[in-house]
C-alpha cells in the first residue's frame, strides 16, 4: 500500500537529547494503536539544522514543520495528521510566540539564505537506510570515477572545482590528492577527519550523523584517484551516534558490494576502518591524528614531508576533514564547473557554520561563501537575544579571533577571515553580545589551549601558560599596565615559534581581543571594573534601597543565601559571603539590584 | 542484499529514486488531494489513493505530481473525491473516484489535459464563501 504521510524526526545529538527518540517511538506506537501504520512512513533523519526549535519533526507531502515537540504529541500529529489529514496548528512554526500566523517552511528566514551542498541529506533521509542514499543519487559519482572516468581526471576535476580544506587551513584538496597520487608507493592510506575539537563546533557531526554514505563514499573516490585500497575515519569517542551510523553505513555498503573488494565487479578494492580518538584537542592537528592512529601518544612532527608525501606508516596518506569529503560526491556527478560557479574568487562552494551563543536561532547552518556575517547572524540568526547589543563574533573556535561590527559586511572567505585577524577554522561561530566580557572569553580559550597543549614543544607549552597567568591576574583586578604588551609579546612568539597550529594560533583570541577591545583590558587594569560583570572578583552586587520594593524574589532565588529584608522593606546583600552568581540581578523587575 | 553489479545498482537506483521523489515538495506544480475523511475512506479512497500512486509512477509523473490527503471534502454523496490542482487546468474535484477511476484521471487530466465530464462535481462551497 502506498503511503500517505511521511514523518521525519530530526535524529541529530541535539534533538536526540531532547527526547527525539521518545518521539519518534511514541509515534511509532501511535500509528500502530490508531491502526494506521500502513498510511504513514515514520523515519528517523539528520540533523535539520534549526537546533534552536528541537525537537523538530516534518511531515511531508504537506510540508508541515512543526518545532518544539514533545513525546506527548505524537498522539495528536497521527489522529490529525495522518487520519485526518490536517495540520497541527499549534506546533506549527511561528515566527513569535505571539504571532498566529504560521510560517511556511520556505518562508522561514532561517533557511532563506542557506545553500545546502554538505548537508543535502540532512534531514530529507534516513541516515541508517542505504537505499535512501543511493535513491538520492548516492553512491552515483563513485560509479562514474570507477567506470568513466580515470584517476587524473578525478583529480583534474577537483583541482578545477576550486574545493579547499574545511578543516580550516584551506590547502586546496585537488593539490593534495595529486601531490599523493604521484607518490610511487605499495601502500597509500585515505584519512577522514572526524576530530572536531572546537568549542561550540558541531558540523562535522551533524553531517556524518544525517549523512554517513557521503562520508564513505568521498573516501573511495579519493582512494580510487590516488590509488589507495585503505581508509580510516578518525572519530572521537565522544560523538556515539555518529559511531553508530558510520558503522552501520559501513556494513550496508558492504553488504551490497559497494565497499570491500572489486567494487560492483571493478578491479578497484577498498576498506574503511574506524579508529576512536580519546578527545585531545590536538588531534584534530593532521600529524598528531596519524600518530594516534598509529597507535603513539597524539603529538604534532614537524612539515615537512608532508602526509601526502610520508604520513601514516611513512606511507602517502590523504587526511580530508569530514565538510570537504562530504562535498566531493556532488562535485563528482554535477561537475567542477558548476561547484566553482558558487562562492567568491578564492573560495568556492559553501561552508557549514555551527551558530551558537547570544543569538535567537543557534543552529547548523549552510551558506554559499561570500555571504557576510551580518547575514548570517542578523538574518539566519535571527540576531542578538533578549535585543541585546552586539559585541563580537568569535570564528575559528580557540584558534580564531573576534569580529567586530565595523567588520560585519565582510563577505566571508578564507582571506578575508584571515585578513579581520581571524580564521575560517572549522566552522565554529560564537556570538558574543555587550554581556560577554573580552578578558572572561580570552582567558576561557586560553585556559581552553593550556589544557589542551600537547607539550612537545617549549612556546605553546609555557607560552599558553604564562599567557594564561597575565590574563587571570588582569581579570582579577591585579594586572598592570605593562602586563598588555607582555601578552602581545608572547602571543607573537608562540605564533611563530610553535611547532603546529594549536600554539601557533592559540593566541589569535587574546590578540583580537586586544586589537579591538584594549579600552576594556585598562578599564580592568585601572579601575578595577568589568563592564560585562564577568570578571567575578571585580563585580560587587548590592541593592538600591530606593528602588527595593521588598518583593523577596532575589533572596528567594539566592543560593547561598546572602540576602536578608523584611517583606515589603528593602533588602540587603551580604557582600562578604556573596558568590557572585548574578540571579539576583536577573530575578529583580525592578532593576533594584545593581552592578558595580 | 547480495553484491550488487553496476547495472543492478542503476536499476535499484531508479526503482528507490521514485519512493523517495514521493516526499519531495519542491518543483511539483501539480496536486492531487484525496478526500479521506471517514466516508472518503468507507467508499475506497485509500484503494483510490494507492491507484493514482501507482499511475503516476507508471507514467514517470512522480517529480510533477503531489499526491497528498486531506479531510473530508463536504461532497459525502459522491466519495471517494479527489481534487486536482494543476496550472493551465482549471482546479476541479472529481467524485465517484474509486480505484477503476484512477488511471483515466491521470491519462486524461494530467497527459492530455482534457476533463473527465462524468465525475466533475465543481468546487465546494467553502471556495465562494470566501470570495
Amino acid at each position: 500500500m502506498a503511503k500517505k504521510n511521511f514523518i521525519l524526526v530530526c535524529g541529530g545529538t541535539g534533538c536526540e537529547s531532547a527526547k527525539g527518540d521518545e518521539i519518534y517511538r511514541n509515534l511509532i506506537k501511535e500509528a500502530e494503536l490508531q491502526g494506521v501504520k500502513d498510511d504513514v512512513q515514520i523515519v528517523k533523519t539528520g540533523c535539520f539544522g534549526f537546533c534552536e526549535q528541537g525537537p523538530i519533526v516534518k511531515v511531508l507531502p504537506t510540508d508541515s514543520f512543526y518545532v518544539q515537540v514533545k513525546p506527548a504529541d505524537a498522539k495528536e500529529i497521527i489522529a490529525e495528521q495522518v487520519i485526518k489529514g490536517r495540520e497541527v496548528q499549534r506546533l506549527l512554526y511561528k515566527k513569535d510566540k505571539k504571532a498566529q500566523d504560521n510560517v511556511k517552511v520556505q518562508d522561514i528566514e532561517f533557511y532563506q539564505k542557506q545553500f545546502r551542498i554538505v548537508l543535502r541529506n540532512c534531514g530529507v533521509i534516513n541516515p541508517e537506510n542505504i537505499e535512501e542514499y543511493i535513491a538520492r543519487d548516492g553512491y552515483m559519482a563513485l560509479e562514474k570515477c570507477l567506470f568513466e572516468l580515470k584517476p587524473q581526471q578525478i583529480i583534474d576535476i577537483m583541482k578545477a572545482s576550486g574545493l579547499r580544506g574545511r578543516g580550516g587551513a584551506g590547502f586546496p584538496t585537488g593539490l593534495k590528492w595529486e601531490t599523493a597520487a604521484k607518490v610511487k608507493s605499495d601502500v597509500k592510506y585515505i584519512v577522514c577527519n572526524a576530530d572536531e575539537g572546537d568549542p561550540g563546533a558541531y558540523m562535522d557531526r551533524s553531517t556524518i550523523e544525517g549523512d554517513p554514505h557521503s562520508i564513505l563514499e568521498a573516501m573511495m573516490i579519493a582512494g580510487r584517484a590516488v590509488g589507495s585500497n585503505k581508509g580510516y575515519i578518525y572519530i572521537r569517542a565522544e560523538y556515539p551516534l555518529a559511531i553508530e551510523r558510520l558503522k552501520v553505513a559501513i556494513e550496508q555498503a558492504k553488504a551490497m558490494g559497494l565497499m570491500g573488494e572489486n567494487i560492483l565487479g571493478s578491479d578497484f578494492s577498498f576498506d574503511v576502518e574506524i579508529r576512536l580518538g580519546a578527545g585531545a584537542f590536538v588531534c584534530g592537528e593532521e600529524t598528531a591524528l596519524l600518530k594516534s592512529i598509529e597507535g603513539n601518544r597524539g603529538m604534532p612532527i614537524p612539515k615537512p614531508p608532508f602526509p601526502a608525501i610520508k604520513g601514516l606508516w611513512g606511507k602517502p596518506t590523504i587526511i580530508n576533514n569530514v565538510e570537504t569529503l562530504a562535498n566531493i560526491p556532488v562535485i563528482i556527478t554535477k561537475g567542477a564547473e558548476w561547484f566553482a560557479s558558487i562562492g567568491t574568487e578564492k573560495s568556492k562552494g559553501t561552508k557549514v557554520f555551527a551558530l551558537t551563543g547570544k543569538i535567537n536561532n543557534s543552529g547548523l547552518i549552510e551558506v554559499p561563501m561570500g555571504t557576510t556575517l551580518r547575514e548570517i547572524i542578523f538574518d539566519i540568526g535571527g540576531g542578538i537575544r533578549g535585543g541585546k547589543k552586539f559585541k563580537g563574533v568569535q570564528t575559528g573556535g580557540p584558534s580564531g579571533g573576534i569580529i567586530v561590527e565595523k567588520d560585519l559586511d565582510t563577505p566571508i572567505s578564507y582571506e578575508s577571515l584571515v585578513a579581520l585577524g581571524s580564521m575560517m577554522g572549522s566552522g565554529g561561530m560564537i556570538v558574543m553580545d555587550e554581556d560577554d566580557c573580552v578578558v572572561d572569553v580570552s582567558k576561557f580559550y586560553m585556559e581552553f589551549c593550556v589544557d589542551e597543549s600537547c607539550g612537545k614543544c617549549a612556546p605553546c607549552r609555557i607560552g599558553t601558560n604564562q599567557m594564561h597567568a597575565i590574563l587571570d591576574k588582569i581579570s582579577k583586578g591585579k594586572g598592570e599596565e605593562a602586563d598588555l604588551d607582555r601578552l602581545e609579546r608572547i602571543g607573537k612568539a608562540m605564533t611563530k615559534a610553535s611547532l603546529c597550529m594549536l600554539g601557533g594560533s592559540a593566541a589569535n583570541p587574546t590578540m583580537g581581543t586586544l586589537r579591538h577591545f584594549r579600552d576594556e583590558y585598562l578599564e580592568h587594569i585601572r579601575d578595577h571594573k568589568c563592564r560585562a560583570g564577568k570578571c567575578k572578583d571585580l563585580v560587587v552586587y548590592s541593592i538600591d534601597p530606593e528602588k527595593c520594593i521588598g518583593c523577596g524574589l532575589c533572596a528567594r532565588k539566592c543560593p547561598v543565601p546572602c540576602i536578608t529584608g523584611e517583606k515589603k522593606q528593602p533588602h540587603v546583600i551580604d557582600a562578604l559571603r556573596c558568590i557572585k552568581c548574578g540571579e539576583c540581578f536577573k530575578a529583580c523587575k525592578f532593576g533594584a539590584v545593581l552592578v558595580r | 542484499m547480495a553484491r550488487m553489479t553496476l547495472d543492478e545498482l542503476r536499476a535499484f537506483r531508479d526503482a528507490k529514486r521514485q519512493d523517495l521523489a514521493r516526499r519531495d515538495v519542491e518543483g511539483k506544480d501539480i496536486q492531487i488531494v484525496v478526500g479521506m475523511g471517514t466516508c472518503g475512506i468507507a467508499a475506497g479512497a485509500k484503494l483510490t489513493f494507492d491507484a493514482l500512486v501507482e499511475s503516476i509512477q507508471k507514467r514517470g509523473l512522480e517529480n510533477k505530481v503531489l499526491v497528498r490527503q486531506t479531510g473530508c471534502m463536504g461532497l459525502c454523496y459522491v466519495e471517494p473525491t479527489v481534487e486536482v490542482i494543476a496550472p493551465g487546468m482549471p482546479t476541479v474535484i472529481y467524485g465517484k473516484m474509486t480505484k477503476d477511476a484512477a488511471d483515466e484521471l491521470v491519462q486524461k487530466h494530467l497527459v492530455e489535459g482534457k476533463l473527465l465530464d462524468n465525475h466533475i462535481f465543481d468546487r465546494p462551497a467553502a471556495d465562494i464563501v470566501k470570495k
